[in-house]
């Protein structure tokens, strides 16, 4: 898989600077966020707090829901959908993909059944998402 | 050794080998395409042409009139979709009257009947969509619609049950004289044969160049087609074609014999043989010129485009029989419009030249039937019980716009000369040609495929060769794969492996 | 062999789901419900959306597409709600005679491998078929017509459904939210999407879609681009993108060659209205779904229409509330529990500027509910806006938008009282007024 973007532009001034588009709703703003050399954010763009809130987040621990399917053996399908039961950090998504690639259940499978646990060292686990039967 | 070796399984080929299979010999047809009817046949106007155009005394004159004659009673004979709808000549000018007029005159002496001139009054009252422009029309009730593939294919089938070998995939490299006949070099190895029908299409200039010094050349003549909707397709009733105009040769505008409409063909000479390709520019003039025939063509009910391209001879003429330095050597070339009416015709024609080089006796076993793959959507609540009852599988749908089910499906698959592809399903029962162009059913359909001919469903392509419709897993598979108990805390495992991979 | 029902729904997607969820919860007793659907199991195309994102209005939280059909599908199982798979519904017809004053009976001719041909006879029909996605030939992109072309909804259903990859290297052409969506579930299978193009200068999808299926993986989106060539016999090989004018025409000399062995397209969804159009009811030429009043009801008495079948939806959310509005007439319709007005006022709903369509577009006050939802799209991005309803050229109400565009769907939610105070209303009209010359 390439690489997943997680890096950010340097600014001239040595400070970390990133442009977001807000998506908490379908207004889109666009945030710039700089990180100044003493740690704090500048948020600009943002119309509201919930921009702010999703600009820091973005810059300090961006996450994200994986979904997927998992190599099933036996079952009406030959695959079956799973996620993370909760976000993982961006930057994980890739190793959480590998792991994922080499796993296999065994029909028939339910709904939020842990496919793989604590997936890349995350303390989260792959679930099952769909109720699979086996092939008859 | 063989006796006779028809290179090229398109219309004209297919049709000498139906008429070979009647008689005692050993006859084959050698194929580069994974199937039947995958060049010029599969993509032009499906149109029966009543036989007015053709110069009086020219080849094509007299195989079309006989084509054209004889399309109906084979159509029953063997069970493929044709029918007589009629066709019609624009004049948009009054000096074009004089031209409809010659056209009369020209196809009464081609020995075409019925023919008459149509004042406005009248083509309006039986064409009401026709355009504005539109002045007068030669109307010509003998014109008919064929399905293109349904007419190649029973064809093939049908000589295939009588006796014909079949090489698909099989390439022809090279022709050869040698003291008995002919040799083949192809990509399936060394076929020798007492005669040859070169029935090569676009590339039957090439076979001729090797074997006769009179050389023939043939242009590729690129169409532009676009077929609409079947809530397009009574648009009008009769195939539409056009005088030439000042906008250039015209395009015709006609349902198809599935109850879709088509317009088109753009006429473009180009130098690759392979070039089926469609262009802006193409597409939107041959819609423009549809427009001068009928009013405005519903260009939002398109479904597909595509292009085809005619074996077009310098000659301007069909080139059929044998070169003078090339005994035993027939040509089937040229086979432009109206080629597809006149194949019935070629058929007999050739084998009528064989014959007198072989003089095998007739089969007395020969099967001049074929029934072809019954159609759900076409049949009547009585024959669809029928059919379920015979087989549950035709209750399954499979394709929803055309609906095409599971059972038919299968039957293309498993009957002489089977499909292997998707297209090859598509052009035998129409799943795949409707309104969702195969987005629906192309996954079922491969599904099939891969059941029926056990395979696996990443063999499965959409034409053959290259045309893979998949890549490979998405996960790896077998020994790749780290078998995984369902309790949780596998992970372990699981890295470890992932080491060992690094 | 005859059914008998007293709903028949086509489709047990979403929408059938919820509407025959709702009929029964409604009074109308399960046995006399029967789903017909086409595919081999519950949850329509909702099963290879393995992507999260769906329910946050129905459950507040964030489920995949089979766990959301799975909430449905066991309301549906618990109620013993009847439903026939892999049955393909084929013919719509209306009966002659009166069913008990019911209305005319709905002949529904389907078929399966088990009972074969059959006909079910039914006092209501609601249609909930969904919609198909626009193919290649529609769209009449020229070139070549080789293998490796997919609708993005295809190949979805390969990779999340059937473990296959389409293809290695990957195009898409449509910046809908399953194109986008696709871009990232072939990026996670290990292929490379080249890019993104977009005819339109904004894109068809959510804000959430691009930042995490593109921008996440650096995938470009190129606004303003199309696809002008493809390239490749047998396998694709490439395709010829070019960036448009503001007429959509290609701009000559903007042609590029991207190679690719597949073209995913993800350019709009066209709702599936052949049954429809074959029992005659009236479709909207800018939908291509039946026109419908309040009740979600057809110009066909007793058959009605929901989900995607109606009008594309953005969010799955509001196709469950549409269908289970729908179920709920549909009981009431059955149970004759409304009296059935002869002769009733009814009020049009327009479209007025910038609003392509609305649903319902026809009003009749005798039925309505307390509050009555008009969906509707917008036919362009709006910054700063409002959305202004007019009872017969009257103002009467106004609602300030940040923003709109056209691929997220609109409502305005009008109360029964508001429209009591008008008698005599004759026209609804529903107009986008921009923000002075800031038209995005």
């Amino acid at each position: 898989m390439e690489g997943i973007k997680t890096e950010n532009r340097k600014g001239n001034n040595g400070n970390r600077k990133q442009e977001l588009v807000c998506i908490r709703c379908p207004i889109g703003c666009m945030i710039t966020v700089t990180e100044q050399e003493d740690g704090t954010l500048g948020i600009a763009g943002n119309t509201c707090g919930r921009g702010a809130e999703y600009a820091e987040k973005e810059l300090r621990n961006p996450t994200r829901i994986v979904t997927s399917t998992v190599r099933l053996r036996n079952g009406k399908q030959a695959v079956v959908p799973v996620k993370t039961a909760a976000d993982i950090p961006k930057g994980k998504i890739g190793e959480c993909m590998d792991a994922i690639r080499h796993a296999e259940l065994e029909a028939p499978v339910r709904i939020g059944e842990v496919a793989l646990a604590d997936v890349a060292g995350t303390g989260v686990d792959i679930v099952v998402t769909k109720n699979v039967a086996a092939e008859t | 050794m063989f006796d006779v070796i028809i290179v090229g399984a398109g219309v004209s080929g297919c049709a000498v080998a139906r008429e070979l299979s009647r008689y005692d010999m050993k006859t084959a047809v050698l194929e580069r395409a994974s199937d039947v009817c995958e060049g010029t046949s599969k993509a032009n106007s499906g149109i029966v042409h009543a036989g007015y155009d053709a110069e009086p005394g020219t080849v094509k004159a007299l195989l079309n009139i006989r084509g054209s004659r004889r399309m109906e009673e084979l159509s029953e004979e063997l069970d493929f979709p044709y029918k007589r709808n009629g066709s019609l000549v624009l004049c948009f000018e009054e000096s074009g009257r004089r031209k409809l007029q010659e056209l009369l005159e020209r196809g009464k002496e081609n020995g075409v009947e019925d023919l008459c001139i149509l004042e406005r009054e009248e083509l309006v009252r039986i064409e009401p969509n026709i355009s504005e422009q539109a002045a007068a029309a030669l109307y010509a009730p003998t014109g008919g619609i064929v399905c293109p593939f349904g007419l190649t294919i029973a064809l093939a089938e049908n000589a295939c049950v009588n006796g014909v070998e079949f090489y698909l995939d099989t390439e022809v490299g090279k022709v050869e004289k040698t003291e008995a006949g002919y040799r083949l070099e192809t990509s399936r190895g060394l076929f020798e044969s007492r005669t040859v029908v070169n029935a090569a299409g676009v590339y039957a200039d090439i076979f001729h160049n090797m074997v006769s010094s009179r050389k023939i050349h043939i242009t590729p003549r690129k169409g532009e087609y676009c077929l609409f909707d079947k809530t397009a397709g009574d648009w009008v009733r009769h195939t539409v074609f056009q005088l030439p105009t000042q906008y250039g040769k015209g395009v015709l505008v006609t349902p198809t014999v599935h109850g879709n409409l088509l317009v088109g063909p753009t006429a473009e000479d180009i130098e690759d043989k392979e070039g089926v390709y469609t262009t802006g520019e193409g597409l939107a003039d041959l819609l423009e010129r549809g427009n001068l025939s009928v009013r405005e063509v519903p260009a939002g009910k398109v479904i597909t485009s595509f292009a085809g391209l005619r074996a077009h001879e310098d000659g301007g003429d069909f080139v059929i029989g044998e070169p003078e330095d090339a005994a035993g050597f027939i040509d089937v070339a040229g086979i432009e419009s109206p080629g597809l009416t006149c194949a019935p015709a070629i058929g007999e024609y050739v084998a009528d030249l064989i014959r007198k080089r072989i003089p095998a006796p007739e089969k007395a076993d020969f099967i001049a039937g074929r029934k072809g793959i019954p159609s759900v959507a076409l049949a009547d609540a009585e024959r669809r019980q029928e059919l379920i009852r015979e087989n549950s599988a035709y209750a399954n749908v499979v394709c929803r716009c055309e609906l095409v089910t599971e059972g038919e499906i299968a039957d293309a698959i498993h009957r002489p000369l089977g499909a292997t592809t998707l297209d090859g399903v598509k052009r035998r029962t129409r799943a795949g040609m409707g309104r969702c162009q195969s987005g629906f059913c192309a996954p079922k359909t491969a599904e099939i495929l891969a059941r029926e001919l056990g395979k696996d469903l990443g063999e499965i392509s959409k034409a053959g060769g290259a045309s893979l419709l998949l890549a490979g897993h998405s996960r790896p598979q077998g020994s790749d794969c780290v078998e995984m108990s369902k309790e949780a805390g596998h992970t372990d495992r699981l890295l470890r492996q992932e080491g060992r991979e690094a | 062999m005859k059914k008998k029902a007293r709903i028949l729904v086509v489709g047990g997607g979403p929408a059938g789901l919820a509407a025959a969820a709702a009929a029964e919860a409604a009074g109308v007793k399960s046995e006399d419900i029967l789903i017909a659907e086409r595919d081999g199991e519950l949850g329509g195309i909702l099963n290879q959306c393995i992507h999260n994102g769906f329910g946050l209005h129905t459950f507040q939280e964030e489920l995949t597409g089979p766990e959301y059909a799975e909430r449905y599908a066991r309301k549906v199982r618990q109620a013993r709600i009847p439903y026939m798979l892999q049955t393909m519904v084929v013919d719509i017809r209306e009966g002659e005679r009166d069913d008990n004053g019911v209305g005319k009976i709905k002949y529904v001719t389907a078929m399966n491998k088990t009972d074969g041909l059959f006909t079910v006879e039914a006092q209501a029909v609601i249609l909930a078929m969904g919609c198909r996605e626009r193919p290649r030939g529609a769209l009449n992109i020229p070139g070549y017509r080789p293998a490796g072309i997919y609708s993005a909804g295809t190949a979805q259903r390969y990779v999340n459904i059937e473990g296959r990859m389409p293809g290695k290297e990957a195009v898409i052409l449509g910046s809908g939210d399953i194109g986008l969506i696709m871009a990232r579930r072939m990026t996670l299978e290990g292929a490379k999407v080249k890019l993104v193009a977009e005819l339109m200068p904004y894109s068809g999808g959510l804000k959430r879609n691009i930042v995490q299926c593109l921008e996440d993986f650096g995938i470009p989106l190129k606004l303003s681009h199309t696809v002008v060539g493809i390239h490749g016999k047998e396998r694709l090989e490439g395709v010829t993108i070019a960036e448009v004018d503001g007429n959509r025409k290609p701009i000559a000399g903007t042609e590029e060659y991207v190679s690719c062995d597949t073209l995913l397209l993800s350019c709009g969804l066209i709702p599936e209205n052949e049954l429809s159009a074959g029992l005659g009811v009236e479709l909207s030429p800018v939908t291509s779904g039946p026109v419908v009043n309040e009740s979600l009801e057809t110009n066909v008495e007793g058959v009605f229409a929901c989900g995607n079948v109606l009008h594309v939806h953005d969010l799955v959310d509001y196709v469950s509330e549409e269908a289970e509005n729908a179920g709920r007439n549909a009981a009431e319709y059955v149970l004759g529990a409304k009296e059935r007005e002869t002769v009733s006022a009814v009020i049009g709903i327009r479209p007025g500027l910038g609003v392509r369509y609305t649903v319902p577009s026809l009003l009749r006050p005798g039925h309505m509910q307390e509050e009555q939802v008009i969906r509707f799209r917008v036919g362009d991005v709006y910054r700063d806006g409002a959305l202004v309803v007019t009872f017969d050229g009257t103002p009467v109400m106004k609602v300030n938008k940040r923003v709109m565009a056209p691929g997220e769907m609109e409502q305005i939610r009008l109360k029964k009282r508001k429209l009591e105070e008008y008698p005599g209303l004759k026209e609804i009209r529903i107009a986008v007024e921009p923000a002075d010359s800031l038209r995005a």
